[in-house]
């Protein structure tokens, strides 16, 4: 995550001091991702020393004010600009997950998919019980509407990155029920990949998670949930 | 929440499909209580026996055993009486194939149930009209089906099930035909209906919509598996960091 440039963001607005910057960012993101005042003061002393603020005079309480450069300027336009890299995907706790539980022994690879279903839709519903407060905090406008905003847009971004997880999820179960089916007809379950607990494989609704299975084949990299 | 009594529950209910070779076990004993002003969404694959929840709740299909209890009525036990007046005036449907009578205008399909019930007609007709502007339908007040969008007819299909002083809400993939933005916003008059006082039971697959529900159950061969508690809102995202 870039502080960095979020607090060259916040800067571009004016001269500001260090916890306001703090205040300001947490306000955009709705806490999402806390900083501490440590951070922030270390990010700007990196920001100074690389030429993109300077401090300048203090406020009327005595805040030490940090302005942005024309360099910082130059750097954030660039940021704006420049798409964030997802091809090389940051290491996926759950893929790796999924991966090392298929053909496990003594690991039910079903029973490992329904709880992080679980833990992903009650996840799911927190932040839509909060985009709820927010859709109403921006239709009522008012002097915060920006921050507001900016937050609904964050929470958004957790919502969706859920929910291809949690379709991703459906789309495993369905393919290991699948798998396990074919193979039981076959007669080589023992090479199925999933418990031979399987129900009808042909309700498996391979329809949930057509996203998911679009991706597959046409990208080498390893599945990841919220890639998007 | 707890301490009110439940405006569905659900005992020990199963349903088989035919005998003998070629016998479904439907649903196997499902347990499930839900109380005023919580929505409640089942989630599960396609043949887990979602739907065939939805309509015994209802009182469209009956079980092989086991209870359904709406508000104080065993409808199991009912007669076809009891159970046609307690479907008029207290379960409102929001199905996925919802049938607006093409002949009626989008009011007078609205007001239908409410007539059915004995309202009188220009009461019923203030009353749909009301309905129809909670879900910002008004306009479509006086169009016909045929004359709507699949979008808007749904609407109003849903208008129809809300009508009235319905306590308990039963939408089977509500949301099937319409875009995200439309179905968002159906959700999000369930939800109100559900912060209201009623009770909501929502079949989805699509997580992004049991999302509204305050509790997820998971279905699967017919037997709840599993389910969300829900967290208070206070404590949501707090102390949660996501990795930098």
């Amino acid at each position: 995550m870039s502080i960095r440039h979020g607090l060259l963001a916040l800067l571009e607005r004016g001269p500001r001091y260090g916890s306001q910057l703090r205040t300001e960012f947490e306000s955009r993101t709705g806490s999402t991702w806390p900083l501490n005042v440590g951070q922030v003061y270390t990010t700007l002393s990196r920001l100074e020393r690389d030429g993109m603020v300077a401090q300048g005079g203090e406020d009327a309480a005595g805040h030490a004010l940090y302005a942005i450069t024309d360099s910082g300027r130059t750097e954030l336009r660039t940021w704006f600009g420049k798409p964030v890299d997802r091809t090389s995907p940051a290491r996926d706790e759950l893929a790796i997950k999924l991966a090392m539980a298929v053909g496990a022994p003594s690991v039910d690879i079903r029973d490992v998919i329904q709880s992080q279903r679980r833990h992903t839709v009650k996840a799911m519903q927190d932040y839509t019980r909060l985009k709820a407060q927010a859709l109403v905090a921006v239709e009522s406008g008012g002097a915060r509407e920006r921050d507001d905003v900016a937050w609904l847009l964050v929470l958004e971004q957790l919502i969706f990155q859920t929910e291809a997880e949690a379709r991703w999820l459906d789309h495993c179960e369905s393919r290991l029920i699948r798998l396990s089916a074919t193979a039981a007809n076959s007669g080589s379950g023992a090479d199925a990949p999933a418990p031979a607990t399987a129900p009808r494989a042909e309700e498996a609704a391979p329809a949930e998670a057509p996203k998911a299975a679009d991706r597959q084949g046409t990208d080498a990299s390893p599945p990841v949930a919220g890639a998007r | 929440m707890s301490a009110q009594q439940p405006v569905l529950q659900l005992q020990n209910l199963t349903r088989v499909h035919g005998a003998g070779a070629t016998e479904v076990h439907a649903l196997r004993g499902i347990d499930l209580a839900v109380y005023p002003g919580e929505l409640v969404a089942v989630m599960g694959p396609s043949g887990s026996g979602k739907s065939t929840l939805l309509t015994i709740a209802g009182g469209l299909d009956t079980p092989t055993s086991g209870r359904v209890i709406v508000e104080d009525t065993d409808i199991t036990a009912a007669s076809v009486k009891e159970l046609a007046a307690l479907r008029r005036r207290s379960i409102g449907y929001v199905f996925q194939d919802y049938n607006l009578i093409p002949a009626l205008t989008a009011a007078e399909n609205v007001a239908l149930p409410r007539e059915l019930d004995g309202t009188s007609a220009r009461k019923a007709r203030v009353e749909a009209l009301k309905a129809l502007e909670e879900m910002g339908l008004g306009h479509l007040a006086d169009r016909f089906p045929d004359e709507m969008s699949g979008g808007q007819q749904q609407r109003v299909a849903i208008a129809r099930a809300l009508v009235g002083d319905r306590r308990l809400v039963l939408a089977d993939e509500p949301t099937g035909a319409l875009d995200s933005e439309t179905g968002e916003s159906v959700l999000a008059l369930l939800r109100s209906r559900c912060d209201a006082g009623a009770a909501g039971v929502l079949v989805t697959h699509e997580p992004r919509f049991a999302a509204w529900a305050d509790r997820v159950v998971f279905l699967r061969d017919g037997a709840i598996v599993d389910q969300t508690v829900r967290s208070e809102a206070d404590s949501l995202l707090s102390g949660q960091v996501a990795e930098a």
